[in-house]
């Protein structure tokens, strides 16, 4: 980015209208990922000069029990839904999970899930990193996902959303080819950095769960007619958009929320409309239809 | 600009979680919970009965629901206090109505200012628990230890006074305890505490005390003072919750249902309806066990 400039210099502008239509594999018109945050927070994180962590003197029994509650219970609940409708999951994964809970990586590697950075822990934020400290935290990631899971990350969540000027030329140069930070497109988009080839991966805090929950303060049906408004407009829409479900297992795997939530994913597996898959598969398919090769 | 080399340190990053005060176990992987009868998930209903004192204290934290204006705030001190003398029996009545037995998570200085409300409670059955001194009595780690010890013990006898015996159970202001809390509360001869909410079944710390979790995001609190819905939609909540519950309950055992309740918030007259609709609801379904904690916590013993 641009340091210090009013425009980051993150894209080019290119708007909505006019852009030709993607046709996603089999022919379909939108793109849906399911994205858990498989996440660890530390009971004591040491503080970052930057951010507070937790709200209360450690420990904060509700805001750690709360995120618990996703490797205890949540995980399996939400898992097992997202399966029988047939949502494979696109990990926002804390690499420390794999050190603290390698059970809940392994089942969600056995699920043929993918796996992305969210950092180390969510509660160990990057602002305030030199350079040489946010290289250890990718090299970290990559290094600790590839030993616990085989696979290679190819995308970034930043750890709690925490950035410096410099992440996204960096996990470019280290051959990442998507970030999920960037907000302005529901289509991917070519990032402008110092070397690679990145792309912006439509994500999403509007229909985040937390931000369902939280910021919107709806109830859980009330998050659920939103899911399936936001599928359903841009399915009516030119093809080739992208949908992506943001969730956070101690959220959607309450009991009372979900029920609703298996009723989004019925909807959207019965519409004949998405293409259900993952964030890896969409960065392929897009860049293939860039070419001009049928995707 | 650079971090302290520290920050990239994870000394604690390890199998198992970064503290020792309870192991690691997913839920999938335990024996299942069998609760009495067949029935398929505890309904736990947990009242909190608080008297707020109108000079609020910041130490260690000011608890939720607590005076907001400058001084004098009549209007938080008499609508909390309305919890205690209308909202309460209300509560007490519905629970005769539907014949259920509660928690009532009490401060001790209920038990000194209103004793008959204690005795009103312990006759129809239901379960007193420790709930601090009142609502000046918050813990967190700032507290110093000694001054937790005492607080813990203050409201512990408080409550026996009046009871006659001593409290199993034990519900800290907003949840919040210290490192040192569940020690502490073993030490009072306190069997179980409901303030971690990482779980849906009981779950035993390494030191023996059990904890009963009292799911915050379930609790009227949450959902119609946070998060500003209907009692409708509450009350759906908590329908759609049990029938969940119940559901997996028939295939991989036992679960609980924790109803969290604070008098002046859901016995006011507008939301007592739905409230008692609700208990008739739940009541009507087969797989309810409405329990008090002390009965979970000897049915969880039992299979432990």
């Amino acid at each position: 980015m641009q340091e210090g400039a009013g425009d980051p210099g993150l894209y080019d502008f290119a708007p909505y209208r006019g852009r030709q239509p993607i046709a996603w594999p089999g022919g379909k018109k939108v793109a849906v990922w399911v994205s858990p945050n498989l996440e660890y927070y530390e009971i004591d994180p040491p503080a970052n000069p930057h951010r507070k962590s937790w709200a209360k003197p450690h420990p904060d029994v509700v805001g750690y029990s709360h995120r618990d509650h996703a490797n205890r219970v949540g995980h399996w609940r939400m898992a097992d839904v997202m399966s029988k409708h047939g949502f494979p999951g696109s990990v926002s994964l804390s690499v420390a999970l794999c050190q603290h809970h390698p059970d809940v990586v392994a089942d969600a590697n056995a699920r043929r899930w993918e796996f992305f950075s969210h950092g180390i822990y969510n509660t160990r934020y990057s602002y305030g990193m030199d350079e040489a400290q946010e290289r250890a935290i990718i090299e970290d990631s990559i290094r600790t996902v590839r030993d616990a899971t085989g696979q290679t990350i190819r995308g970034w969540l930043a750890p709690a959303l925490t950035h410096t000027p410099r992440t996204l030329d960096l996990i470019a140069e280290y051959g990442l080819d998507y970030t999920c930070d960037l907000y302005h497109d529901d289509q991917p988009q070519r990032v402008n950095t110092a070397s690679g080839d990145l792309i912006s991966m439509p994500y999403s805090l509007e229909v985040n769960d937390h931000y369902g929950f939280f910021i919107y303060n709806m109830s859980p049906r009330e998050y659920a007619q939103t899911l399936i408004r936001q599928f359903e407009r841009l399915a009516d829409e030119q093809s080739g958009t992208v949908m992506c479900i943001p969730l956070h297992s101690y959220l959607i795997g309450q009991p009372h929320r979900i029920g609703a939530f298996e009723e989004v994913l019925r909807h959207i597996a019965a519409d004949g409309r998405a293409w259900i898959t993952r964030a890896g598969d969409i960065a392929d398919a897009w860049r293939a239809a860039q070419k001009g090769e049928a995707v | 600009m650079s971090l302290d080399p520290s920050y990239l340190e994870y000394p604690r990053r390890r199998l198992g979680y970064d503290h020792d005060l309870y192991a690691y176990s997913a839920l999938p992987t335990r024996k299942p919970l069998a609760w009495p009868n067949g029935k398929g998930v505890a309904t736990c209903i947990v009242v909190s009965l608080e008297w707020f004192p109108i000079t609020p204290s910041d130490t260690p934290f000011r608890a939720p629901g607590h005076m907001q204006t400058a001084y004098p705030d009549y209007r938080h001190y008499t609508a909390r206090e309305y919890g205690t003398r209308i909202g309460f029996y209300r509560l007490l009545d519905a629970f005769a109505k539907a014949g259920v037995q509660v928690s009532v998570a009490t401060n001790g200085a209920i038990a000194q200012r209103y004793p008959s409300v204690i005795r009103d409670i312990v006759d129809a059955g239901h379960e007193i628990i420790a709930h601090s001194t009142d609502m000046n009595g918050t813990i967190a780690s700032t507290l110093p230890v000694d001054d937790e010890r005492a607080l813990i013990r203050d409201s512990i006898a408080a409550l026996s006074d009046v009871m006659g015996k001593a409290p199993r159970g034990w519900h800290s202001i907003a949840r919040s305890q210290s490192f040192a809390t569940p020690d502490l509360l073993v030490e009072a001869g306190i069997e179980y505490c409901c303030d971690w909410a990482n779980d849906e079944v009981p779950w035993t710390f390494a030191n023996g005390l059990v904890n009963l979790p009292l799911n915050h995001e379930l609790s009227d609190r949450q959902i119609l003072n946070v998060q500003q819905q209907s009692v409708d939609s509450y009350a759906e909540q908590m329908l759609d919750a049990h029938d969940w519950l119940a559901a997996e309950a028939a295939q991989q055992g036992g679960r609980m249902l924790p109803l969290h309740l604070t008098p002046y918030i859901i016995g006011l007259p507008y939301r007592m309806d739905a409230f008692e609709r609700l208990l008739a609801d739940l009541k009507a379904r087969p797989a309810t066990w409405f329990a008090r904690g002390c009965d979970i916590l000897d049915s969880y013993r039992s299979q432990m």
